[in-house]
């Protein structure tokens, strides 16, 4: 008697980060029935990004403690992992994949969720400086950490005062380093918040012990005797023992560009977060996608996006036909200071200031496009950072002046337009 | 040690124990259904949503101000909710039930 033996379909995943990791229990949870396996050149059990900066670097911890899931949940739900393997290509036409090693594997559905890595700008010198480091990955931590407790003087500069570099600033400070945060713009966080965000975070590292300059065009680094002189076009200089890199990340789309997928300023996905050959997905901080929200194409660094485009492209391969509709959030610790983001801001016109009576590390900041709230920026005030989201999920018309005014009771009844 | 026990939105119960760590932690590490801790456990994203027994409020204790305010996120939110990323695993959990919010 003849059986038909059918094959299982099986979706190859590259990259096993917060994207590729959700992306497979995701396809579970919508009832793939196929194989699952992911790709990922970082040898360690994927783990949770965020905390690299924050948390993790001050701890003791290893990265056990900080998993995105236990090696058990990967056999309970039948995903393999292949960690330290590097993909080197895609060929599209006999749907395979091939390692460096030179092995191939074949996919019938490839999620392409391969990330970023960090800028190393071309700063003369930078290559043969010692103890400089991006903060990427857990081996950046591990390394940060040893060169810290190597270091007697502990003399730390970072170079970039974006979110990375002003985490990292205070867990290291809170290690004992003395710290110095280099940023080239006017002043920090320039990307991604308002002015009055900036100040704040300013002063708090000034407080702290941490020192901020702003105007520092890092233009050589210059290494001797395993002491490193950075210095600015200003004429500036100042010693490091160690160096820190922050200065953003580059997409990793060289892959997806040479099989001949579609890019623009990442990878280019649909709704339900398909590049332009059907059987190809990508998510997370990689991809170049529509949000509806503020009607426009948007790139996020965010685990929000690689979270919630996960889900999407779980359900589009299980043949569903999802639609990706989120608002972006994200999250910053420093010194016991929460800071909580919903929305985008670009694009405002003027913000609003909610200040909260009697304390003043509690207020928060309403991006506006003339009647119509963008972003809000909440700084130990979840209730702020909660009202904030059901208003721009709702378009909500805020009441913009009651909104100012501390004594109005914060709920959301009461501030909007009568 | 403490035993806790998990109640999905499939109803179905999972006992699991543990000594250290939050709550969270452990129900993500096993898996438990609609626990997604996607922040990590610092009570910045509401994925880890608990209704607490009635019986065993005690036990858990009170919510803080800040995750008060971040399970007004949700509309399933009751006087029992907690997010589990706050409660730390302590004797004092032994024996509590927690039903996975929807």
């Amino acid at each position: 008697m003849n059986q038909v033996v059918s094959q299982l379909p099986i979706c190859v995943v590259i990259g096993a980060s917060h994207a590729g990791v959700n992306l497979a229990f995701s396809l579970r949870k919508e009832g793939w029935q196929g194989k699952i396996k992911l790709f990922d050149a970082d040898p360690v059990l994927p783990y949770h990004r965020p905390p690299l900066s924050k948390a993790y670097l001050t701890s003791e911890d290893g990265i056990d403690k900080n998993l995105l899931k236990s090696a058990e949940s990967y056999e309970k739900e039948d995903i393999q992992l292949a960690l330290g393997t590097k993909v080197s290509s895609i060929d599209r036409e006999n749907k395979m994949i091939t390692l460096d090693d030179g092995s191939q594997q074949a996919y019938d559905k490839l999620v392409y969720a391969a990330g970023a890595r960090p800028i190393i700008p071309p700063i003369t010198g930078i290559e043969t400086a010692k103890h400089l480091y991006p903060l990427r990955t857990a081996a950046d931590v591990t390394h940060i950490r040893q060169a810290l407790n190597a270091s007697e003087t502990k003399r730390v500069v970072i170079i970039g005062g974006g979110y990375i570099g002003l985490e990292t600033a205070a867990s290291l400070k809170k290690l004992g380093a003395k710290v110095t945060v280099l940023e080239r713009e006017p002043r920090i966080l320039a990307r991604v918040t308002a002015p009055e965000m900036s100040n704040f975070f300013a002063k708090l590292h000034a407080e702290q012990g941490v020192d901020v300059y702003t105007h520092k065009n890092v233009v050589e680094i210059e290494t001797q005797a395993g002491l490193n002189q950075v210095k600015c076009s200003d004429g500036t200089q100042y010693t490091a023992d160690i160096i820190i890199v922050g200065v953003g990340i580059r997409v990793n789309s060289e892959l997806a560009a040479s099989a001949g997928i579609k890019l623009d300023n990442g990878i280019l996905v649909d709704e339900m977060a398909c590049t332009n050959d059907k059987d190809i997905y990508a998510i997370g901080d990689c991809t170049y996608h529509f949000n509806p929200h503020y009607d426009r194409y948007i790139r996020l660094e965010s685990v929000q996006n690689a979270v919630d485009q996960a889900k999407v492209a779980a359900a589009a391969i299980c043949g569903k036909a999802p639609v990706y509709n989120t608002l972006p959030w994200f999250w910053s610790d420093q010194y016991g200071i929460k800071l909580q983001m919903v929305g985008l801001s670009t694009g405002y016109t003027h913000i609003v200031m909610r200040e909260e009576a009697g304390d003043d590390t509690k207020f928060s900041v309403w991006y506006f496009k003339d009647e119509t709230l963008l972003a809000v920026d909440a700084i130990n005030n979840a209730k702020a950072y909660v009202i904030g989201t059901k208003f721009i999920k709702g378009g909500d018309k805020v009441c913009q002046t009651k909104l100012a005014d501390s004594t109005v009771e914060f709920k959301p009844a009461n501030l909007l337009i009568d | 040690m403490a035993k806790i026990t998990f109640i999905t939105t499939d109803n179905e119960s999972v006992t699991l124990e543990a000594d250290s760590g939050s709550v969270m932690e452990l129900a993500v590490q096993n898996n438990i259904k609609g626990i997604d801790g996607d922040c990590g456990g610092v009570c910045s994203c509401a994925t880890c949503h608990v209704h607490v027994a009635p019986e065993h409020v005690e036990k858990a204790g009170e919510a803080s101000e800040i995750e008060k305010d971040m399970l007004e996120l949700d509309d399933n939110a009751d006087e029992f909710s907690r997010l589990c990323c706050q409660l730390d695993v302590t004797d004092q959990l032994d024996g509590i039930i927690l039903r996975v919010a929807v």
